[in-house]
């Protein structure tokens, strides 16, 4: 009698809202300890109104066919950096209840969501959700699930995650629909690790299902792509608080504590089975969580360095997908480079860090992962301009590309094509959703996707546009490192590697902007843009004319002394690149340079 | 025949400064402690400051005596004179003292300077500013261009020999034509010293929230230096040298007041806001005009002592300015510092850069240098510590 289903919507759909109403038929929370969506744990999460962890929730629904049914409620991140940790949450599942907002209608990753179930085989039971809105257009959303998905539009539910109308009789079609699991109790043991968390004083807490066998206390297990071995220190469901069972078994859904102390170690979408007698094959769909986007983190004060080293550790015990390296820049002092998995993913943990860990932060603008073909064969992944080999080193940059899937009203097309090609994307596919809206996809380098493309298609569609975009692979590109000298001197913050199209542009923008943000030295100073020996732009600073007190100021020489101390304080706290002194507003409005 | 200017070690003595802090107005650009319809207060200022004179009265011999502003010929030659004749009784006033006033043209007549002579004056300086009627406006001076070259001829026709102007350069909209042309009718006038100031725009003034504001834009550096280079060859072509950054003497009639402070002499401050510098300590005195009447002659509001180091610190940062350059020799005995030595990295890097030059044992600002003093001037200070942590 178990079902196991999630709920999948584009951001903003109402999917957590739902959630909340779905325990509230169940009873499975007191009402007073009722909080807005429940299951969004962390503060961070319920501030900026998105989920990050999935969670999975064991509730009892007795049904009008007069059984009581184990619901397993697994509610899946909704954002487009997290695809993977969706699909793992899908993965967990039989059926899934696809949630579209039925004042907005189809959005990108409501496409985006319902491919994944479709591709995970999975049950799936169109909603519209928000009928309660007084913007709600049920007929016309209808309408377009219907002929996405070829169900007939009058069989499409309707409720309310706000009112509740309608929630009961959902979750009576969710047990008819969704199929119960079908596990094999005999064979060897095999659990999909579908997310994760850290707890300070339990270590590691996994969220599995179990597909086969059973895990139990005691148990002696091992992570089938780690490889690490740890033995179960508890086993449980969260009902919805986390309450230890004696055993799981083949079609549950719940937590297990396997003694380990970092997240690394049981990573999502990894299969856990018995150390003594292992499963031959482990669930399908694990993938290394792999950075995509990079970005130096630094202290605005220096002295807080050691604490956010600290900080970043105890993070990366319970984010298995963030990694970082130390890295010194000229400019900004000592810092780490991070990787993460999309911009999202990157502004969660810089707030997580100033929230959590009381830090200032500069962020300097992201990046994204090459991989370098040397000539000698091999395969280099660089993230950070300094580690690019000489270019007669180099025998093929290929730069990571990303599908992007953007639905939008069709009267913005002019301008959605103007962005994409602006930012080097490539139409793959056009489709009309109904006569007023499209889904176009392209390929886009991901690289110009980081950069504020998101908030370019919102500005460009009046907000109606939404996008999802996954990595695709990589490919290769007339790639180049540009560089900046100030006086000769490389300045390592300011190189990048850009488009060989658009290298001129990026060393004029980056030369020009200095040349007004740097103040005049007592010697010329020229800034200049390269790639390789090549001078592809080139700026000067003229030397200073004229520095000195006009007046004598009828001798005060305090006064006098005080103006000379305070323009030394000034000089002081510059940044010396060579001979050439450059204030820290210079480095830091330099890198937002693309903030504009 | 090039004329050599002060060093350091062409030492003037000891200097009497006294403030007088009316005008008719407060000009946008001043920040000096000047105050403008306050004169039903000249008669008690006149009073306090007399009584300050008889105060602080000793028997060291002074060598200049220097009323500025505000505008001291706002008081009338009675009171300027009760001044002098205090400041002679209490003090051993040279024969030979050098004894200046600070003028404006609009304060002054042909009488009005035969009185001042009378009362002892040698020496007179007129703000003249500019003598473009735009400029003029700008600056928010209240006298004509005309009424400054009248008041320069009325200085000479009533004998003074030393008269100075002091001018303004670089005030955006200053055209190259009218600042030559300006210079031009200055010289034609027969003065026999010129102080050339760059506009600054000093925090607290007009000037400075029009510019915050964008209601003027900024004096421009490069302007102001091209201004500058100009006149410096041009006053040289007229027999002029240049003995300090903004100051330029005909044959050897150096303002001996002024450059006894770059020469880190002693001077005592009379009047409200004056700054002494008497045996290594700096005092300074209330600075409002009423306050410094209610508390006559008990005027100090603060004061500094300075160590050795210091005191040699500030000696090197004035000296830097005077185009005749630092005597190192001298500046050793005085200070027991050895600049090259104290200084080397950093004063190294200067010469290298063509700012400073070492010559026969004077370190001296280059030509180019003169443009640059505060950053030459800057070694010698520390940063302030508060600062530097923010």
């Amino acid at each position: 009698m178990i079902r196991a289903f999630s709920l999948i919507a584009h951001v903003d759909h109402g999917k957590s809202t739902l959630a909340d109403r779905i325990l509230q038929v169940c009873h499975a929370v007191p009402e007073r300890q009722m909080r807005e969506q429940y299951l969004d744990r962390m503060d961070l999460e319920r501030e900026r109104g998105i989920t990050i962890k999935a969670q999975a929730i064991r509730l009892n629904f007795p049904s009008e066919d007069g059984s009581v049914y184990e619901l397993n409620l697994i509610d899946t991140p909704g954002h487009v950096d997290f695809s993977y940790e969706v699909s793992r949450s899908l993965a967990a599942c039989d059926g899934v209840v696809l949630l579209v907002d039925a004042a907005q209608g189809i959005e990108a990753q409501t496409l985006a969501n319902l491919y994944l179930a479709l591709e995970a085989g999975l049950e799936l039971i169109p909603v519209l959700n928000k009928i309660d809105l007084p913007a709600a257009d049920p007929e016309r959303v209808s309408a377009e699930l219907s002929s996405l998905m070829g169900v007939p539009a009058g069989s499409i539910f309707r409720v309310s995650g706000k009112t509740g109308e309608g929630v009961p009789e959902l979750i009576e079609e969710v047990v008819r629909r969704v199929p119960p699991p079908k596990g094999d109790l005999e064979a060897p043991d095999r659990a999909l690790i579908f997310d994760s968390s850290y707890d300070n004083y339990r270590g590691v807490v996994t969220f599995v299902r179990v597909r086969d066998g059973q895990f139990k206390a005691r148990q002696k297990v091992r992570m089938m792509a780690t490889g690490s071995v740890a033995e179960i220190e508890e086993v449980g469901v969260f009902a919805p608080t986390m309450t230890a069972v004696e055993r799981l078994v083949a079609g549950d859904v719940g937590y297990l504590i396997p003694g380990v102390k970092n997240v690394r170690e049981a990573t999502v979408g990894d299969t856990i089975t018995d150390a003594t007698r292992p499963a031959k094959e482990p669930l399908p769909g694990y993938r290394e969580p792999r950075p995509m986007v990079w970005a130096g983190l630094y202290p605005t004060d220096s002295d807080q360095y050691p604490d956010l080293r600290e900080a970043l550790d105890k993070l990366k015990l319970n984010d298995a997908a963030f990694v970082y390296e130390p890295e010194t820049s000229q400019a900004l002092g000592f810092g780490f480079r991070c990787g993460f998995l999309g911009l999202l993913h990157m502004d969660i943990v810089r707030e997580r860090l100033e929230r959590e860990f009381d830090l200032e932060l500069l962020i300097t603008s992201p990046s994204v992962a090459y991989e370098i073909v040397t000539t000698a064969g091999e395969i280099l992944s660089v993230h950070n301009p300094a580690d690019m080999p000489d270019p007669a080193a180099i025998e093929e940059v290929r730069e990571p590309f990303a599908a992007a899937m953007i639905i939008a009203p069709s009267e913005f097309i002019g301008a959605l094509m103007e962005l994409a090609q602006e930012r080097r994307g490539e139409l793959k596919e056009m489709h009309y959703l109904s006569e007023q809206r499209v889904e176009l996809r392209y390929h886009v380098p991901l690289a110009e996707m980081i950069v504020d493309f998101f908030d370019q298609l919102k500005s460009r569609t009046k907000g109606y546009g939404s996008l999802d975009y996954e990595f695709v692979g990589y490919v290769p590109g007339k790639l180049v490192k540009v560089e900046i000298l100030l006086h000769g001197n490389p300045v390592d913050a300011f190189s990048a590697i850009v488009h060989r199209d658009r290298s001129y542009n990026y060393g004029k923008r980056m030369t020009e902007k200095l040349r007004e943000l740097i103040p005049r030295q007592q010697f010329d100073v020229a800034i200049q843009a390269s790639i390789g020996s090549r001078i592809i732009a080139r700026e000067t600073i003229k030397a200073r004319r004229k520095d000195v007190l006009a007046k004598c100021y009828g001798g005060d020489v305090s006064r006098k002394r005080k103006l000379l101390e305070k323009q030394k304080a000034g000089k002081a706290r510059m940044k010396q690149v060579g001979s050439v002194e450059v204030p820290q507003e210079a480095f830091m409005a330099a890198l937002r340079l693309d903030d504009k | 025949m090039t004329i050599r200017p002060p060093s350091t070690s062409d030492t003037v003595g000891r200097g009497i400064y006294v403030h007088v802090p009316f005008c008719i107005v407060r000009c946008g650009y001043c920040d000096f402690n000047a105050y403008a319809g306050m004169d039903e207060l000249a008669h008690p200022y006149v009073e306090a400051l007399i009584s300050e004179i008889r105060h602080r009265s000793d028997e060291g011999p002074v060598a200049t005596v220097f009323f500025g502003g505000g505008t001291p010929t706002q008081l009338d030659s009675d009171q300027l004179g009760r001044i002098i004749d205090a400041i002679r009784d209490c003090f051993d006033v040279a024969a030979d003292a050098e004894v200046t006033i600070e003028a404006n043209p609009e304060s002054v007549s042909r009488s009005k300077f035969t009185q001042l002579l009378e009362a002892g004056f040698n020496r007179v300086s007129i703000g003249v500013q500019s003598l473009s009627p735009h400029i003029l406006a700008k600056l928010e001076r209240v006298h004509s261009a005309e009424r400054a070259l009248e008041a320069l001829g009325e200085a000479s026709a009533a004998g003074f020999e030393r008269r100075s102007a002091d001018l303004i350069y670089g005030t955006p909209s200053e055209s190259i034509a009218d600042w030559q042309d300006g210079v031009g009718r200055i010289l034609e006038t027969g003065v026999d010293h010129i102080s050339a100031y760059a506009l600054t725009v000093e925090e607290g003034t007009p000037l400075h929230s029009w510019v915050g504001r964008g209601q003027m834009p900024p004096p421009d550096e490069d302007d102001q230096a091209m201004k500058y280079e100009w006149l410096v060859e041009r006053l040289a072509g007229a027999g002029f040298t240049r003995y300090e950054v903004s100051n330029f003497a005909k044959g050897r009639s150096w303002c001996r007041h002024n450059l006894n402070y770059w020469q880190a002499g002693e001077y005592l401050g009379l009047g409200a806001g004056a700054h002494s510098h008497v045996s290594g300590r700096r005092s300074w005195n209330l600075k409002s005009p009423q306050g410094y009447i209610a508390k006559a002659p008990e005027v100090e509001e603060g004061f500094e002592v300075l160590g050795a180091a210091a005191a040699a610190a500030d000696a090197a940062m004035l000296g830097i300015r005077l185009s005749g350059g630092i005597d190192l020799g001298h500046f050793q005995e005085t200070f027991g510092v050895d600049l090259l030595e104290s200084y080397g990295s950093p004063l190294e890097e200067l010469m290298g850069r063509g700012i400073l030059e070492l010559e026969d044992g004077y370190l001296r600002l280059s030509e180019r240098g003169h443009l640059l003093g505060s950053q030459a001037a800057m070694v010698f200070v520390s940063p302030l510590s508060e600062l530097a942590r923010s």
